[in-house]
């Protein structure tokens, strides 16, 4: 969350100013990172590494390009992602509900909050045994492991938000003749959305997380049983390939769902 | 109780912010008491239709041993020495991971908003690494550091790293000037403001990137040690599972869960002492 308010300082400064000025901005900013690549390179040429632990990035991008083409990638990568996202969507869905729940209604917080301060410190990895012996090797319990990794973080957001309403906010409405429904609907959830949504931003991280770790661990496809298989089997430049393009998968999804957040919450800076 | 019930379903990043407005929930009833006891209750009444679900074959006993045949397991290996050699070199790879990432990562993120050179080498590395999956980092470690301690711990300081340099940098920039110009005009040198005043005031943003991290740092532990076996808690339940001894993987569970409780609570009981101070713990 703080990564994005120092995203935020480095937007061009003018505003409107013309979009080359925008990409040349970007690429000084990340000019970093091809310091990181110099120093890759450098020490892959110094000899002092073994270009088996550290190829030549020529390498892993031809590898990537192969692998790109060759359909495997993106095969693997659909496999990852649709797992991911349905875990994710059922435990926004679920998450949403039972957060609201707990903050408009006394008997539903009595009931899920002695379940969520057991589990909320749980390492949620632990559970990859346990989906295991549950639903097997398929998808469904990759699935059911993201599924309950992602709840809590939801859970947690939606109730923190909802209870933080100004109260006067409920009680207008309510004054106004609001029902029961009509105020969750329109003031709880509008009201809460900033914690809401970060609550599903710190969810779709955990969502990657434990989908790469799953698939290490219990899986015959995706991007991660990929990465285990080529390690494996030591084809090294692949293997960095895609472990570069998984992380590039993470950050590209933050970042895209920042994008709709901060567009989703424009009207309150208004 | 209900007040503090709710504070510590808290985590991630709502703590730093002023106390929101207390709702009609938040206030401290007579009937908090009340609220405590029916929380056990619910507790006690789950782990009740646990015991007789799996004892009386509404539930498949392989799916969800009894909770006293699990109880029993613990018991057991905790006779043996195994439970406590187990979560002691977990807690000792995710600690000395976590601790190794505040070292590095809280003097970065101070420096990041001092030294114009290190923010420029920084600040895209933050953001960059920040949101990317972590983990999937694991193989590479292992291909660099072999399969032991070494490259467990590295991969634990490796994700625990960016919310910590991420928040101390957040925490440490854009600060009230006030009290450092009146701390300057009172003769304090840069190193005495630093610790004086910048430091105290960045603290509550440098705690809850700890808090972020701490979890993190956990779950990125247990899956190494899943992945590379060996001993410790994670290598123990991946090797139940394989075994399908399910009461043994429910030990793991009943075990990891009350480790992480104890971790976490215990981070924020530091967070309440150190900020003692502050408004936020006096709520």
């Amino acid at each position: 969350m703080s990564a994005a308010g120092a995203q935020g300082r480095a937007a061009p400064a003018v505003p409107g100013s013309p979009r080359l000025f925008g990409i040349l901005d970007a690429a000084l900013r990340y000019s970093p990172l091809l310091v990181l690549v110099a120093i890759w390179e450098g020490l892959g040429l110094s000899g002092l590494v073994s270009r088996q632990m550290l190829p030549d990035l020529g390498t892993i991008l031809s590898e990537f390009w192969r692998m790109l083409v060759g359909g495997d990638l993106l095969y693997n990568t659909a496999r990852s992602l649709s797992r991911s996202f349905s875990g994710l969507a059922l435990a926004i869905l679920v998450g949403l509900a039972a957060g609201l729940a707990m903050a408009t209604a006394r008997p539903a917080r009595l009931l899920i909050n002695p379940v969520v301060q057991i589990f909320y410190p749980m390492p949620k990895s632990a559970l990859i045994p346990v989906v295991m012996i549950w639903l097997g090797l398929g998808d469904a319990s990759k699935v059911l492991l993201i599924f309950l990794g992602c709840l809590l973080p939801v859970v947690v957001g939606a109730y923190n938000g909802a209870r933080g309403v100004n109260p006067f906010l409920i009680w207008s409405a309510r004054s106004l003749g609001a029902g029961r429904f009509e105020v969750l609907r329109e003031v709880i959830v509008p009201a809460a959305m900033p914690e809401i949504l970060n609550g599903c931003r710190t969810a779709l991280a955990f969502s990657f997380i434990l989908m790469v770790s799953s698939e290490f661990l219990i899986a015959s496809d995706g991007v991660g049983y990929m990465i285990s298989s080529l390690g494996d089997g030591g084809i090294y430049p692949a293997m960095f390939a895609v472990i570069f393009f998984v992380a590039a998968i993470g950050f590209a999804a933050d970042r895209i769902y920042t994008a709709i957040m901060r567009r989703q919450l424009r009207w309150r800076n208004a | 109780m209900a007040g503090s019930a709710q504070n510590t379903a808290v985590p991630v990043g709502a703590e730093a912010k002023p106390a929101p407005p207390r709702s009609r929930l938040g206030r401290r009833r007579p009937g908090a008491f009340l609220d405590l006891s029916v929380q056990v209750g619910v507790v006690l009444a789950l782990c009740l239709a646990w015991e007789a679900g799996a004892r009386l074959g509404a539930i498949n006993p392989f799916l969800l041993p009894p909770l006293t045949d699990v109880l029993a397991r613990i018991g057991e290996d905790a006779a043996s020495g195994a439970v406590f050699v187990d979560l002691g070199l977990t807690l000792y790879r995710a600690l000395l991971g976590f601790f190794i990432a505040a070292v590095i990562g809280i003097p970065v993120g101070i420096l990041m908003s001092r030294v114009a050179v290190v923010r420029w080498f920084f600040d895209p590395l933050l953001s960059v690494g920040f949101p990317m999956p972590k983990v999937a980092f694991l193989p590479i470690f292992i291909l660099w550091f072999d399969i032991y301690d070494t490259s467990k711990v590295i991969m634990v300081a490796f994700s625990c790293f960016f919310p910590i340099a991420a928040a101390t940098y957040a925490g440490t920039t854009g600060l009230d000037k006030w009290p450092i110009w009146s701390a300057r005009s009172f003769g304090a040198k840069e190193v005495e403001i630093l610790w004086e005043v910048n430091l105290p005031m960045a603290l509550p943003q440098i705690l809850t990137g700890l808090q972020v991290a701490l979890p993190v740092g956990m779950i990125t532990t247990v899956v190494t040690e899943m992945l590379m076996g060996g001993r410790g808690i994670g290598g123990s339940m991946i090797m139940a599972g394989r075994f399908a001894d399910s009461v043994g993987v429910f030990a793991g569970i009943v075990e990891i869960v009350a480790l992480g409780f104890l971790v976490v609570k215990s981070l924020e009981l530091l967070r309440a002492r150190l900020l003692a101070w502050h408004p936020e713990t006096r709520r």
